[in-house]
């Protein structure tokens, strides 16, 4: 059995799993504000980074790395919040493509302005738990203290997040305020207040995500989340925008995939995994794999 | 009560209402009469706050409502039923009606066995997507949803439309039987005057923005002038 588990096949499957798990919690913050805007926010990846940039530099003045974490995730849930309201809200009412185009340059805006403030070198930040490989009767088992910390965490954010959408009354008005705003404000339903909350914590989400992926080997630097986010968005639109589930899936579908690919045929293709996995997904299920019903207004 | 005074709607240069006044008592129904583009839909819009007058007021009671936020006025007591009903297609028939119940203080569960008794096919169906409804019932689940936060005072947007006469007729008289139970204003926007003005208690007719009358709906019933040139209906 360990023999198994330590073999170039098992290999690629837990290292495609530990980077489809990134991929996944990315997502899951891209199915938070779909779920609660019906916006995409192509700056998620670049406002994490930010709360990434700001919580974790903390760490050199000896605060604790579960402190920095939190701090992130307040900064970044309180950078959602103001950006719906300072750059999103005037938009709405206008045509889809608005709040694109001013998050691909408020994207680019965040990325100068981290560069300018922290440079654009590498830094690495202390990872919470062991990188080293477990091993069992002498055999390497390609996974760590901080693999299994990724999943569990990414677990128990799917399932906060399905239930937030399945079983709470906050999660029921974010998704009436999203899917028709008119009729949930006549039915009472305060939807300005709603988009706020959904940008807020969505960009929650994407911090934790930010913080992990700076943990690990990939390090923080301005344009880190870039290639994570892409990725990331295909994993969203392959699980199809709507459920937690099939974001993880997603996700964890695009990680095995580009490790594959990086093991048997080349690390410069990897990036094209994703995309091929889209196109499939696109021909086979246009609503993505985990959607049920197939109504969708894009 | 609902009371309006010299309420007048803009939309650019089309003026959609203009200085409409009327009154819509309390347990009684208030049929809005007229053509398309009489300035139905806009009055109920705006009695919502959908929509902000050039001038006016619109009172509850002796709450100003002109200036409020929607969600506001929704929360006072006030359904709306907009015109194509407005049920969410992604969400059960359930989550629809949750989310009716969910800024009035009723207790969620009696409200839900109360509408499906009343409704009985929306109990049936509560855990199906509102998609796959059919006309009729979408409109029930719209009229259930609004109910289910015990509202003071009902906007009804052409209820009627797209339904089967036999079914409209068993609508009106649902209507008229909660108006009368519940206490609840009414007002009834329709472009089906004969059936509206079978159940309503007044009736106002709208052309081009303005009241060109108000009065009792038998009265109306029978001005045969309004009744040809306003409202449409064959003559006997």
């Amino acid at each position: 059995m360990s023999v198994f588990l330590s073999s170039p096949l098992m290999h690629n499957i837990f290292a495609g799993f530990a980077q489809g798990i990134i991929y996944s919690l990315v997502a899951l913050s891209l199915v938070i504000i779909w779920q609660s805007t019906h916006v995409l926010n192509f700056a998620q990846g670049a406002m994490a980074m930010i709360a990434t940039y700001i919580g974790m530099t903390e760490i050199d003045r000896g605060i604790g790395y579960w402190w920095c974490v939190i701090i992130s995730v307040v900064v970044g849930m309180t950078l959602g919040g103001v950006t719906e309201r300072v750059l999103i809200r005037p938009l709405y009412g206008k045509p889809e493509i608005n709040p694109i185009v001013v998050m691909i340059g408020f994207l680019g805006f965040l990325e100068a302005l981290a560069a300018a403030i922290w440079t654009s070198t590498t830094r690495n930040i202390a990872e919470p738990f062991s990188q080293i490989y477990f091993k069992s009767n002498g055999h390497l088992v390609f996974l760590s203290s901080f693999v299994i910390f990724q999943i569990v965490l990414a677990m128990g954010i799917m399932l906060s997040v399905a239930a937030l959408f399945r079983f709470t009354k906050l999660g029921l008005q974010l998704r009436a305020s999203a899917l028709a705003p008119e009729v949930s404000r006549l039915l009472g339903v305060r939807v300005s207040r709603m988009l706020t909350i959904g940008w807020t914590l969505s960009a929650g989400v994407g911090a934790i995500a930010a913080v992990i992926i700076a943990s690990g080997n990939f390090g923080l630097f301005p344009a880190n989340m870039d290639g994570i986010f892409v990725a990331s968005f295909i994993a969203a639109a392959v699980g199809g925008l709507e459920s937690p589930l099939g974001a993880v899936a997603g996700g964890l579908i695009i990680g095995l995939t580009e490790q594959f690919i990086v093991a048997y045929w080349s690390p410069d293709v990897a990036p094209l995994g994703g995309i091929i996995i889209l196109v499939i997904a696109l021909m086979i299920r246009p609503q993505g794999l985990f959607t049920k019903n197939t109504i969708r207004r894009v | 009560m609902i009371r309006v005074e010299g309420l007048s709607v803009n939309f650019g240069a089309v003026k959609a209402l203009r200085n409409v006044s009327f009154e819509a008592p309390t347990g009684q129904i208030t049929a809005v009469l007229g053509a398309n583009g009489a300035g139905k839909t806009t009055l109920l819009r705006t009695i919502s706050g959908l929509v902000s007058p050039q001038s006016g007021t619109i009172h509850l009671d002796d709450v100003a409502l002109v200036g409020m936020a929607t969600e506001n006025i929704a929360r006072l007591g006030v359904g709306h039923v907009p015109e194509g009903r407005g049920v969410i297609e992604e969400l059960t028939v359930e989550q629809n009606l949750r989310l009716g119940a969910l800024s009035s203080k009723v207790n969620l569960n009696e409200g839900l066995e109360e509408q499906y008794a009343r409704f009985p096919v929306l109990g049936e169906r509560r855990r199906k997507y509102c998609a796959t409804l059919s006309g009729g019932e979408r409109q029930m689940l719209a009229m259930a949803r609004a109910l289910i936060a015990k509202p003071r005072v009902l906007l009804l947007d052409e209820p009627s439309l797209g339904l089967a006469p036999q079914v409209t007729s068993q609508l009106m008289k649902a209507i008229r039987k909660l108006c009368e139970t519940q206490s609840l204003t009414v007002i009834l926007v329709e472009q089906n005057a004969k059936s509206a003005l079978r159940i309503a208690h007044q009736a106002l007719v709208l052309h081009l923005g303005s009241v060109v009358a108000i009065g009792d709906a038998s009265s109306v019933a029978d001005d045969e002038d309004l009744r040809r040139y306003y409202l449409g209906v064959v003559v006997t």
